[in-house]
């Protein structure tokens, strides 16, 4: 069902009334036998649960498998509450600030739209979950894809709720909040460049529209919310998973042989960002966790886990197309790492 | 996953998550200091998810035919599917309720005494026994060669691990965040060897014995301490130093 929406860029967005929807689109009926479904089957879950908690928790017995769940609800304890407030802050600028604001804040000329969308990252406080649609927004309405890109890979990693997680996380390192934000916003405007020389326009397919349109504010506000939490916790709950394994299952001598070797190093731990995939506002406590990697190492992991890892591919295949995804992704993780390695190297 | 659904997982999480900050059970996982954000969090999961449940009441209350305010693709009121996932550390946190990191991550993970710092040490604090953290016993053991625990007896509060040596061994865990960067604190034992199972908590008191020796997982130092006197005590509310 694609219904219309207002695409003009100066347009203020205010509530909409909900369009008359197209008949037979959607049959209710259909509708409410998926809601009773997946319902039954989570009440189903809970009772189970709920019955045999004794016996669940007696299979969690081996040390090891303690550990594992330990960590791993504590990653997610202390994930919750920036998840949380990022979700709600995003929802509040993608609720409440106009998109057409956007477009009349940057300037004409492309090359200069880059850095100024770059630095705009700053005042969104989110997750990268939650810059992937808006990005997609943006160009949608009339902001150049450069910028928008620009914008993508800088707001997770240089806003303050993640520099805070970050300064929190290395408390006896405050200049790696300083070489994340400078890093991160150092590989997005040269992204931004890159693609104004090499990016073509029909590599972006963009779906036709945000699922925020037409709703009331408040009503458009909790839905963002709830839609990114579950999202972005459902992604979060599977780093949080993969984090506890390498804790627990990865021996400390192969952690500390491969942390012993420079280059191996980096390499290793902006693959393991890659493949965590932990949100932008809780990867700087699983950074500091590594402790055995040398704090380049760990800059590299900080710079390219917000802006390449298995969940924001498939989201950027999602929203912006699969042939991008392919060419984005990794030209992104080379100079994530090539900057990250070489301010590491200047810095310690 | 149905609006409905995403209402009532994230309910279950938000509760969970009040429940363990409105007690005790969050210092297991996380510091102190989170805990105004974990409340505050989890409440605003709680009515995320009670905002949900009277939009889809609205929904399956409404006449048949009516606008719907769904968008085309689904996303208006049916989310991933991956949302399933925040099911898992809710059922943990209220079924499970994992324990604190103990004796399992002194055996695997090495000792936090790896840097020698050069800082002055204060004289101990008063009172008789003097109360340390193992970190602080450690530093003023080996990198101060114990010139400050001198002739005095001293307090060290932990719980038991097995050693390298198959004796038990005084650890504590410590957080710089979450458990997910708990490192290890251990101290060698002599004299009066406290007697239990591994993380059985014990108060000692005893005296510093210029003896050290290395951790085979990384090589940090072990410092060691003469026991006197003993006792279990139950686990403290914050396990972590």
């Amino acid at each position: 069902m694609i219904r219309l929406s207002t695409t003009d860029p100066a347009a203020p967005v205010r509530p909409e009334p909900p369009a008359p929807a197209a008949p037979a689109a959607e049959p209710p009926t259909s509708d409410r036998e998926r809601w009773v479904g997946s319902t039954e089957v989570l009440c189903f879950l809970l009772i189970l649960v709920g019955v045999l908690h004794r016996q669940i928790a007696a299979l969690v017995t081996d040390p090891r498998l303690q550990t594992w769940l330990t960590v791993f609800v504590s990653v997610m304890v202390q994930a919750v509450p920036f998840l949380v407030f990022g979700v709600a802050l995003s929802a509040v600028i993608a609720v409440f600030v106009p998109r057409s604001f956007w477009a009349r804040a940057l300037p004409r000329h492309p090359a200069l739209a880059v850095p100024v969308a770059g630095m705009a990252g700053v005042v969104l406080p989110g997750c990268e979950c939650g810059s992937v649609p808006i990005a997609g927004s943006l160009i949608r309405r009339g902001v150049t894809p450069a910028a928008a890109l620009a914008f993508l890979l800088a707001a997770p990693a240089i806003n303050p709720i993640v520099l805070t997680a970050t300064a929190v996380a290395f408390p006896r390192n405050p200049e790696m909040v300083a070489a994340r934000g400078g890093a991160s916003l150092l590989v997005a405007l040269l992204m931004g460049w890159l693609w104004l020389r090499l990016g073509r326009a029909d590599l972006i397919r963009l779906p036709h529209r945000a699922h925020l349109d037409g709703l009331p504010r408040m009503a458009a506000f909790w839905t963002a919310c709830r839609h990114d939490v579950v999202h972005a916790g459902g992604f979060l709950v599977v780093g949080a998973m993969a984090a506890a394994t390498i804790n627990v299952v990865v021996p400390q001598p192969f952690l500390h042989d491969l942390a012993a070797r420079p280059v191996l190093s980096v390499l290793a731990l902006a693959a393991l960002a890659v493949l965590l995939s932990i949100c932008s506002e809780a990867d700087a406590f699983v950074a500091a966790s590594l402790s055995q990697f040398s704090l380049t190492a760990r800059l590299a992991f900080l710079v390219v886990g917000p802006m390449v890892d298995l969940k924001l591919i498939s989201m950027q295949a999602g929203v912006f197309g699969r042939r991008f995804a392919v060419r984005f992704a990794p030209a992104t993780f080379v100079l994530a790492v090539l900057v990250a390695a070489g301010l590491g190297t200047v810095i310690w | 996953m149905s609006r409905g659904t995403q209402a009532v997982v994230l309910v279950f999480l938000g509760g969970a998550i009040l429940r363990a900050s409105l007690t005790d059970l969050y210092l297991r996982y996380v510091k102190q200091g989170l805990r105004p954000f974990l409340i505050a969090a989890g409440l605003l999961l709680v009515i995320t998810a009670l905002v949900a449940l009277v939009q889809e009441v609205r929904h399956l209350n409404r006449p048949e035919g009516q606008p719907d305010d769904d968008d085309g693709h689904g996303h208006g009121r049916s989310g991933p599917a991956v949302g399933w996932l925040l099911l898992l550390p809710a059922l943990a946190l209220v079924f499970v309720v994992p324990p604190a990191l103990g004796a399992d991550t002194v055996t695997r993970a090495g000792s936090a005494l790896t840097d020698d710092r050069d800082i002055a040490f204060p004289p101990l604090p008063p009172g008789d026994p003097a109360e340390l953290s193992l970190l602080e016993y450690g530093y003023r053991a080996v990198y101060d060669h114990g010139r400050t625990l001198q002739g005095r007896r001293v307090q060290l509060t932990g719980f038991l691990a097995p050693g390298p040596d198959d004796e038990p061994m005084l650890a504590r865990i410590m957080l710089s965040c979450c458990a997910a960067d708990g490192i290890p604190v251990k101290v060698g034992l002599r004299g009066d060897m406290p007697e239990g199972p591994a993380n059985t908590w014990v108060r000692t008191t005893g005296r510093w014995i210029p003896h050290t020796a290395k951790d085979p997982i990384n090589d940090a130092d072990l410092p060691y301490f003469h026991v006197e006197t003993w006792e279990k005590i139950p686990a403290p509310a914050d396990p972590y130093e």
